[in-house]
């Protein structure tokens, strides 16, 4: 099982801020596009992402226990 | 002392405190940059600002952010400190404190630290105006995307 968090406007658009899937060994590419197909109002286009709070590429491989979080363009300051 | 130098809070931000962390008996300079909600932007009137973060990344990101000020001013020292949740008109939504030996070097990386802020800390805005509701984010703090498609590129942050 992995962890996901949503923040900002995606958050509200599946209200939700958390969610737990069994997406492990999936790469980030992959999980955001299993995203999309499963709440078709979010789109996931060049939002970055967070894998153990560190940045991440979609390419990176997301292991069971793992946070994945979907950073929205900051606006903090 | 233990206060940590980079916190997220939902209080008022306490600027004395900020500063205080940043003390150093060879410091000559402390410069303070102090973040308020602004009412008008481009003419629009803002009634108030919910700010969100992803605390435990974001505190990462200051402690990157301090790793990247010591690389290039080994003298500076920084603390931040960020309130999230509900804000008024006026309040104070980012302190940053940097002590140096010598004045300029505080004022450069007290700049670099807001600026790094602006891109890569998970914090966010929303801003209530009279008409709506909208996330601000764009990295640049100048174009609201409410769809979720984010006019700019975001390659740089790799």
């Amino acid at each position: 099982m992995i962890n996901i968090l949503l923040f900002a406007h995606l958050q509200e658009a599946i209200g939700k801020s958390e969610l737990r899937v069994d997406l492990s060994d999936y790469t980030v590419g992959q999980i955001k596009e299993w995203m999309e197909n499963q709440y078709p109002q979010l789109s996931l286009q060049n939002i970055m992402t967070a894998v153990n709070e560190e940045f991440a590429t979609d390419q990176m491989i997301v292991k069971d226990g793992d946070t994945l979080a979907f950073i929205p363009p900051v606006s903090g300051g | 002392m233990n206060t940590p130098l980079f916190e997220i809070v939902d209080i008022p931000i306490n600027v004395e405190e900020v500063r205080r962390k940043v003390t150093d008996r060879n410091a000559g300079a402390i410069t303070l940059f102090i973040g308020t909600v602004r009412e008008l932007t481009k003419g629009k009137k803002t009634l108030h600002l919910e700010y969100q973060a992803y605390p435990a990344m974001a505190i990462k990101m200051f402690e990157q952010i301090s790793k990247e000020i010591q690389e290039r001013w080994p003298e500076a020292k920084v603390a931040i400190t960020h309130r999230i949740g509900h804000l008024d008109i006026s309040d104070i939504a980012v302190v940053i404190a940097v002590s140096s030996p010598h004045r300029k070097i505080a004022y450069m990386a007290n700049e670099y630290a807001i600026e790094r802020i602006k891109q890569i800390v998970p914090i966010w805005k929303k801003e209530f105006w009279e008409d709506g509701t909208e996330w601000i984010g764009d990295q640049l703090e100048k174009v609201p995307y409410p769809e979720g498609n984010p006019s700019i590129k975001r390659g740089e942050l790799s």
